[in-house]
């Protein structure tokens, strides 16, 4: 057994026998919450992430696989390219985050918005976008395409912090000598950087396990752990070496989130509930030239989406709606459905994959707000292990889990890789751990006398929780369901791999359209493009106006 | 020496400061008293340099229009401190010398020496979170001081604290501040704690400086009748002052610094007493304070201006509602509005 993996499981499984005897009623009420979360996580991940790994090392070729050179020049350019692009996306969004938190614009509110559509536009649509920007392909290509991406986090996230930070502090280092960018360096810095960390730590994890873009824009010259696992189990068979891939994978995967575990409690910490500040104003001096360069990376952000608009609006002879109209056919022979059946489908897949992670996620979110509040070290402890082991999911490669899928979903009874429940409990994977990361933060927030109030005038736990946190927690919760929403139609890693052929989402039909020849595919797939864009576009308007002010990632 | 020349801050099209203009003469601490939403922290901000306002800052003569706030030299106490989380007592104390350029042993030195000025000496390695209210207020002001600031500025810097830890670090502060010969400008919404502290005193209010002027002065001759509410006056009734002595419905008074000519007079709670002789009225309502009893006295029937005025009664005086009193006038809490 995979020994991260093992040891994780164990930590679980040890919640659930001295839970209870530790921790008494409380204990066996977050044991009992986080059954449903757990056993989801150990049928859809762990067994088959154990499963394939084990497949790979009865095999026999994993220690041959480590001891080559090429697996670790391989996991160096992993880890170097998605240092590279967290690099840039960090460099790019402190402006936008500066811009977001601090300077008040009319008619700049639509960037908050604007942000979230690269975040959850589908990794085939970027990787086509910049495809067609820059043809030749090659690492700034994969860099630059993975911190687009990635932009948005860092400037949500920072952005969040900086607006709750009080400006007086700036003002008080000012008062004293300091100059803006000393003030800057010395004390808000300093203080972004628990945000800082958590979502540089984020971007790295998502930029190390990129697959749609390093397939499409390395080519056949710059591969990636993620795209030789791909290549190695769907092409060579290979799969001890993908098995000894994955752990170098979940190796790496799991230093990044302890890291960003470590940031985030700081930041959970330090950054209670507080009455919000009015910190924005109108930029001064040279504030000016932080928002020039913000402004200039969200230009740089639109560039890839409006080549993509306007791509799908030129025909050989002009302007027009050619892919548009396609989109009632299916290609040219390249699919067995319509783009709108696509289309449909793809909504139908992306609301039951909602559902279900938004119950074993808020299921996840509230058993870790009561483990985190025990008192047992038992308890906190189990607790925190489970908030790592539920972000694995974004870590390892979902070609290993829709793999895994394959070798042992058929021991379950009634048969699910045959399913069409599989590709929504393969999207609720991807989407749990961003739910629980948007929702945790909001209740773990909620001021405990209120609750403790609320107890004092006779309501029960049950009732204190419906009646103090949901309410609260309400907005949070709405935008992490749209936030799903969006990230489940974009999903195209495991989909790709699992999606049956007469029932394609969006991306894989993208996908398959723009692997075709024929310019009647071509257009589709920049229509299908477009429209995934316009809906991922609406609905963070939806997450925008619902989500906590400041609170929660993402 | 501050000089602030009709100052306009305006936040959104709407003036939060008009037309204000002080000065404040070295060694010299004014407070700027007013109630909350007065626009008196947003004057303050003006003067730090840290709001965009019109009008003239000028400093022995020279406008600081074009000084940015960290070349003013102006040191900034908040009323939550705003001490930097991420370092120490000491840290945060060196900060303001370590952007002057302070070498590292002098800057040690000047950390001691101010510890020992606000009473903390040894507190260097504390982390600054771990600070109960009162330390971390003198920690903050350490800090301000430690630049040696021409001008310390003060918002509120005491009332994030609890009654009786004010009233120390009030009487601590007005000796730091000798000590420290710090020119000071305090902004308070709390006029005990402007009269404790302060040499001269600026009223403000909706933005407006309706008066300014030695402490006393104020207090004694409230320049209108919002001031003089504001100054702790309950009852108002008017009065005549004839060679510097008031008389008025409830009795006279001896005010040396009023004009002669008809005036209104302003009365504190205090200023009426009950006693065994005086101005007979009917006990509303009684509540007892720290050191004394607030009664509420229907004086309708004897003096018709007023309909019921606030007077002190001794800890151990037995009115009660319904009672018949009568209240003597104590010059002490006489004002002369006007």
């Amino acid at each position: 057994m995979d020994p991260a993996v093992a040891r994780a499981v164990r930590g679980l499984s040890r919640v659930g026998r001295r839970g209870p005897a530790a921790g008494g009623g409380r204990g066996a009420g977050v044991v009992a919450l986080a059954a449903l979360p757990i056993a989801f996580l150990g049928v859809l991940f762990a067994w088959p992430v154990v499963a394939i790994v084990r497949l790979g090392v009865t095999d026999g070729g994993v220690a041959a696989a480590l001891a080559q050179a090429q697996t670790w020049d391989l996991a160096a350019f992993t880890l170097g390219q998605a240092a590279a692009s967290t690099a840039v996306a960090v460099f790019a969004g402190m402006p936008v985050a500066f811009l977001l938190a601090r300077a008040r614009l009319h008619g700049f509110g639509w960037v908050r918005t604007f942000l979230l559509v690269p975040f959850v536009l589908p990794t085939v649509v970027v990787g086509l976008a910049f495809k067609a920007l820059w043809p030749g392909g090659g690492v700034a290509t994969i860099v630059l395409a993975n911190a687009f991406f990635n932009v948005a986090v860092v400037a949500r996230t920072v952005g969040g912090l900086w607006a709750h930070l009080d400006r007086r502090a700036e003002d008080a280092a000012r008062s004293l000598g300091a100059s803006p960018w000393q003030a800057f360096r010395t004390v808000t810095l300093p203080a972004l950087a628990p945000a800082l960390a958590s979502s540089a730590a984020v971007v790295f994890l998502f930029c190390s396990t990129s697959f749609g873009v390093v397939l499409m824009l390395g080519g056949g010259r710059y591969r990636t752990l993620e795209t030789e696992i791909y290549l190695r189990t769907v092409e060579l068979l290979d799969l001890s070496g993908a098995a000894a891939l994955s752990l170098v994978q979940l190796a790496a995967v799991i230093v990044a989130l302890v890291i960003g575990g470590v940031a985030r409690r700081r930041r959970e910490r330090a950054a209670p509930l507080r009455a919000p500040v009015v910190t924005a104003r109108r930029p001064a001096g040279r504030e000016w030239w932080v928002v020039g360069a913000a402004l200039t990376v969200v230009a740089g952000l639109l560039v890839p989406i409006l080549a993509l608009v306007v791509r799908s609006l030129s025909t050989r002879d002009g302007w027009g709606f050619d892919g548009y109209r396609a989109l009632a056919g299916s290609g040219d022979g390249a699919l067995s459905v319509t783009g709108w059946e696509a289309a449909l489908n793809s909504l139908r897949t992306a609301f039951d994959a909602t559902v279900l992670a938004m119950i074993v996620g808020v299921l996840a979110a509230v058993a870790l707000v009561a483990a985190g509040r025990a008192r047992g070290r038992v308890a906190r402890l189990a607790g925190e292990t489970l908030d790592a082991a539920l972000m694995l999911p974004l870590g390892v490669s979902a070609v290993t889990v829709g793999f895994g899928y394959l070798v042992t979903l058929d021991a379950l009874p009634g048969d699910l890789r045959t399913s069409p429940m599989l590709v929504p409990l393969a999207q609720a994977l991807v989407v749990v751990p961003l739910v629980i990361r948007m929702v945790l933060p909001v209740l773990r927030s909620v001021d405990v006398r209120l609750r403790q109030a609320a107890a004092t005038l006779g309501a029960p736990p049950a009732r204190v929780w419906w009646t103090v946190d949901l309410p609260l927690a309400a907005r949070s919760l709405a935008a992490a369901a749209a936030f799903g929403y969006v990230v489940a139609l974009g999903e195209f890693g495991a989909t790709s791999f699992l999606a049956r052929p007469e029932a394609p989402t969006l991306p894989v039909a993208i996908n398959e359209l723009i692997s075709r020849p024929g310019e009647e595919n071509t257009q589709l797939a920049y229509a299908a493009c477009t429209l995934l864009m316009l809906v991922t576009a609406g609905v963070a308007a939806v997450i925008d106006r619902l989500r906590a002010p400041h609170v929660g990632e993402f | 020496m501050l000089t602030v020349d009709r100052v306009t801050v305006t936040y959104d099209r709407t003036p939060a400061v008009r037309d204000a203009s002080l000065e404040i003469a070295d060694g010299e601490v004014l407070a700027l008293l007013g109630p909350s939403g007065s626009g008196k922290s947003t004057l303050l901000r003006a003067i730090a340099g840290l709001e965009p306002a019109s009008g003239a800052v000028r400093w022995d003569g020279d406008d600081l229009a074009g000084v940015p706030v960290h070349r003013r030299g102006f040191g900034l106490v908040f009323q939550d401190g705003q001490l930097f989380p991420h370092r120490d007592v000491a840290g945060n104390i060196a900060f303001g010398p370590r952007m002057q350029g302070m070498a590292a042993g002098d800057r040690d030195r000047r950390v001691a020496e101010l510890l020992e000025l606000v009473g903390l000496a040894g507190y260097e390695r504390r982390p600054v979170t771990e600070l109960s209210g009162g330390e971390a207020q003198r920690v903050a002001l350490a800090r301000a001081l430690a630049p040696r600031p021409r001008l310390l500025l003060l918002d509120e810097p005491l009332s994030g604290l609890d009654a009786e830890l004010r009233e120390s670090l009030a009487l601590d502060l007005v000796g730091v501040l000798r000590r420290a010969k710090a020119t000071t400008l305090l902004v308070t919404h709390d006029q005990e704690e402007a009269f404790t502290l302060a040499d001269r005193l600026a009223v403000l209010d909706e933005g407006r400086i309706r008066q300014s002027g030695d402490v006393i002065d104020v207090w004694r001759a409230p320049a209108d009748e919002r001031v003089a509410r504001f100054l702790g006056v309950t009852t108002v009734l008017p009065g005549e002052v004839t060679d510097g002595r008031m008389s008025c419905a409830f009795g006279s008074a001896d005010v040396p610094w009023a004009l002669t000519g008809p005036a209104t007079v302003g009365l504190r709670p205090h200023a009426l007493r009950v006693a065994s002789t005086g101005v007979p009225g009917e006990v509303v309502s009684r509540a007892r304070r720290r050191d004394h009893t607030r009664v509420t006295v229907d004086v309708s029937e004897t003096v018709p201006d007023v309909s019921t005025v606030d007077a002190v009664a001794t800890m151990a005086d037995a009115a009660r509602p319904g009672d018949e009193v009568r209240l003597t006038l104590d010059p002490g809490g006489v004002a002369i509005v006007g």
